[in-house]
């Protein structure tokens, strides 16, 4: 702990301290204190703890870039080794939100290097980051050690290289779904012959061949490699020999499981997984056959997460393979698998906790496979402790979710998507409003929803009316009136992220939360029926909010087609590009 | 919202229910919604207003999920109308373009005919790897079912000789249902070529590489003035192919199962893939009787006679 500390604030001096543990001890134990949340909640109690846990915080989350300035920062917490922080709002994932729109990270590091020179780690979601960026990175801070960038975009392979090139102790490089130029596999290479400190690798969304060679290397060399993701490019052969060289990874990600093999390689392979005793997760798989997949089996045994989205599988090949994954608590799947599929899964995992499963052809209207309600049902049977699901389908019905979270009522995360936007119950022809309605009264400890299908505003009655835990709510193509989101806003005490697309709703309701926007993280209306008026207004009276509207070249003068609002203490951006109007 | 990768290129006049893999550029599966008569069919730069028959469609009505198309707050009968609000949400892509910057043709997969912007809801990266799945998905397929009579040695090295057999595949694996090459003849040149369908994903990346076949690589003007190659990425993938927009002299065409040539482009990849056994390029001239791109018809597909 930095103890110079003590000098610098006269306020917590023995002689006006009100709290009975030395400043020492208060630090000591604050230190303990984890979760950014109970910080907040600590810093609160009186000004000693609020300095105690100041100077002990060594990791800062920051949700929304914007909310607050790095100066700020700074200013607060001096010993920070460690920064979370998330840019772009969730919907740019999407292609919502234009290039260019800002969460440059760049201004962040400046700051950084002048007042966290030690910084250790950064993880980013959804910012922007250059090249130049990851080269002043991996050049100014000695210390660096992880970085981890998910959904990012901004960069290239180049930047990459920087950072192996220059980061003498990096632990951890976990590049995920980013949209990056991939320019060339040599970034790999970059890592020094004396470099072995990695624990952490994961470049499974890049495209380019990296040398297998300096791969195997490092590989070898890095005795701690706990976690490695690998790209398509590698092939079994190649991965049987990585295998060997790492035994000791707990989590795997392949690249492409396909490719001829001989007898002898298959063996091989197989007594290469067979060695991989400490496997807890396991992605990739890629272009999986059914010929290959039982070189898995014996790695299966310790296996919590199973991540086949990348593999489209059919409902056979998976129950095969979850026979042998008892200890199953995640999973995801292609919807190849079908009902039978998930069938399977609740014979097979009972202990499991998280399923996702997302479409294999998500834009295709005729198919007449994927899962339907059915599927869900049955893991619902088979799997009482679920708690978390994201479920891409193509028809459901109000009775099946209401069987569904009658047997699993610990739902934290219930993400629905029914792909055709204003779906029915496909049965009844009725809208879903019953559905949601079964959701939020039954789980009470309802954290995330995201619903669609047909809905009216007795959906959002329902919403506003029991889901009194619920955070973060995302909507699309739903609702009849105002209404319906002045409910949520003014019954969900606890919402923190509203996120609405494509709705009918208006300016009553968005200005009906003109109170709450203060509580929570942000707003994101697209699409809806509000305007550049109301939007101001909303600006006007609130000037902690940051109301930014991004207009349509061809929408008329007042209407705001992309509402985005959110609180601040740093004031609006000085960095909006000219598309994004603060108002 | 902007139209992905596809960004402002040929977007489809109406958001009737296009095809799978298709871009936006692409129009409409006119075929199947005969009642869609209303709806303005284009492969031009911006939408032919939207709106379609979508206007008055109650929340009760089945048909909404038919449509697919862009879903606006006017759709919904309590709202106050907007007469911009369903045309712009593709329009848009025409100044704007994806969030992130990524290459060319992964832009390209981010899109795949999608009718709604950004909906289903799922990450580019993921649409990315679907799209080259896909392409990759027969030939497994193939293999799979080849594997259960032979030993497992080796994979069977002719798998290919099979994938000219489409149907047999078209129900189990729901995208590509071929994997072939087909001909491809262009007016005045005697010399054909040979293209693999299978390779695309979509109408545009089809009609490139034929156009940079016959024509070498275009050598039209787009916006290279930027010099942010973010803006350069996004052009390239999103200048429309002039074989499919029918500003060219040229336009492409094809050979069905039934020995009809038909115009490139009226039915989703898919189904194109599925009929298409060659291709040609035919003068704009010598095309009489070819329906003009904007349709007034409802859905049969155009045909027309050598």
């Amino acid at each position: 702990m930095d103890s110079k500390r003590k000098k610098d604030s006269p306020e917590s001096n023995e002689l006006t301290r009100s709290s009975p543990f030395p400043d020492e001890v208060l630090e000591r134990v604050l230190g303990l204190v984890k979760s950014h949340k109970d910080r907040s909640s600590v810093s609160l109690v009186c000004k000693d703890w609020y300095n105690a846990e100041r100077w002990s915080r060594t990791h800062v989350f920051i949700g929304n870039c914007y909310s607050v300035s790095p100066e700020i920062v700074a200013r607060r917490f001096p010993n920070i080794r460690s920064v979370t922080l998330k840019g772009k709002p969730r919907f740019s994932d999407f292609n919502l939100v234009p290039l260019n729109w800002g969460a440059d990270i760049h201004a962040w590091l400046v700051v950084f290097a002048s007042k966290y020179p030690l910084l250790e780690e950064l993880r980013l979601k959804r910012m922007t980051v250059t090249d130049e960026s990851l080269e002043f990175l991996a050049t100014t801070f000695t210390n660096f050690k992880a970085l981890s960038l998910l959904s990012c975009d901004g960069f290239s392979t180049d930047g990459l290289a920087a950072i192996a090139t220059h980061c003498k102790n990096m632990t951890e490089l976990d590049i995920q779904e980013n949209g990056i130029d991939d320019l060339g596999g040599g970034w790999l290479s970059c890592f020094p012959e004396n470099f072995t400190s990695l624990e952490v690798l994961n470049f499974a969304n890049l495209s380019s061949d990296v040398s297998f060679d300096a791969l195997e290397k490092l590989v070898s060399r890095c005795r701690s490699l706990k976690f490695l993701k690998v790209n398509k490019n590698i092939t079994l052969e190649q991965l049987q020999r990585l295998l060997e060289c790492a035994p000791q990874l707990t989590e795997l990600g392949t690249g492409s499981f396909h490719q001829e093999l001989t007898t002898r390689q298959y063996a091989e392979l197989e007594s290469a997984f067979n060695n991989c005793k400490n496997l807890n997760t396991l992605s990739g798989l890629c272009e999986a056959t059914p010929l290959y997949l039982p070189v898995l089996y014996p790695a299966c045994m310790n296996l919590t997460f199973l991540n086949l989205s990348d593999a489209a599988l059919q409902s056979g090949e998976l129950a095969k393979l979850l026979d042998h994954c008892p200890n199953l608590q995640r999973l995801w799947v292609l919807d190849t698998v079908e009902d039978k599929g998930l069938e399977a899964v609740g014979l097979s995992c009972p202990l499991l906790e998280e399923l996702r499963v997302f479409p294999a052809d998500p834009y295709e209207q005729d198919v007449v496979h994927g899962v339907t309600e059915m599927g869900f049902v049955a893991v619902s049977y088979g799997c009482p402790r679920l708690h978390y699901v994201l479920y891409f389908c193509r028809q459901m019905t109000n009775a099946a979710v209401a069987t569904i979270v009658k047997n699993c009522p610990d739902f934290t995360h219930f993400r629905l998507c029914v792909m055709n936007p204003g779906e029915p119950d496909y049965l009844t022809d009725e809208p879903m409003d019953e559905a949601f309605g079964a959701v939020v009264k039954n789980c009470t400890k309802l954290q995330r929803l995201a619903v669609s299908g047909l809905l009216t505003d007795l959906t959002f009655e329902y919403i506003g009316k029991y889901a009194k835990n619920l955070e973060t709510l995302s909507v699309a193509f739903a609702g009849s009136s105002d209404w319906g989101m002045q409910c949520v806003l003014s019954g969900c005490s606890k919402l923190r992220k509203l996120e609405i697309r494509d709705c009918p709703f208006g300016n009553e309701a968005l200005l009906s939360g003109l109170e709450k926007y203060e509580s929570m993280r942000s707003l994101w209306m697209s699409a809806c029926n509000v305007t550049m008026n109301a939007c101001r207004r909303l600006a006007k009276q609130m000037p902690r909010l940051n109301v930014e509207v991004m207009k349509d070249e061809e929408s008329d003068d007042s209407q705001a087609d992309k509402v985005y609002v959110y609180r601040s203490v740093a004031g609006p951006r000085r960095d909006a590009p000219p598309f994004v109007l603060t108002l | 919202m902007d139209g992905g990768s596809g960004g402002g290129v040929c977007t489809s006049g109406s958001m009737s229910t296009v095809s799978k893999e298709d871009n936006l550029m692409v129009s409409t599966e006119v075929s199947s919604y005969p009642d869609e008569a209303e709806l303005e069919l284009g492969l031009g730069l911006s939408l032919g207003g939207g709106g379609g028959g979508g206007g008055g469609v109650k929340p009760q009505e089945q048909g909404w999920a038919q449509y697919g198309r862009i879903l606006t707050a006017k759709d919904f009968p309590s709202t106050v109308s907007s007469s911009s609000s369903s045309s712009s949400s593709l329009s848009r892509a025409n100044r704007t373009t994806v969030g992130t910057k990524r290459r060319a043709d992964s832009v390209a997969a981010s899109n795949n005919g999608s009718q709604v912007v950004g909906w289903p809801p799922i990450r580019a990266y993921r649409m990315n790897s679907l799209a080259n799945q896909s392409k990759s998905l027969v030939t497994e397929d193939l293999n799979s079912m080849v594997e259960k009579s032979k030993s497992t040695n080796t994979m069977v090295e002719n798998t290919y000789n099979g994938s000219n057999n489409t149907n047999g595949y078209a129900k189990k694996k729901g995208p590509l249902n071929t994997s072939f090459f087909v001909k491809v003849n262009m007016d005045g040149i005697p010399i054909g070529r040979k293209v693999d369908l299978s390779a695309h994903s979509c109408y545009e990346t089809l009609a490139k590489t034929l156009e940079e076949m016959f024509q070498g690589p275009t050598t039209t003007v787009n916006a290279i003035g930027s010099s942010n190659e973010n803006y350069d990425a996004m052009t390239e993938s999103t200048r429309p192919s002039k074989l499919l927009d029918g500003s060219s002299d040229f336009v492409l065409t094809y050979e069905d199962k039934e020995g009809d040539w038909m115009l490139v482009g009226d039915v989703p990849w898919g189904m194109f893939l599925g009929s298409a056994r060659r291709l040609r390029i035919m003068r704009t001239s010598d095309a009489n009787g070819l329906a003009p791109r904007i349709q007034e018809r409802n859905g049969r597909q155009r045909s027309m006679r050598i």
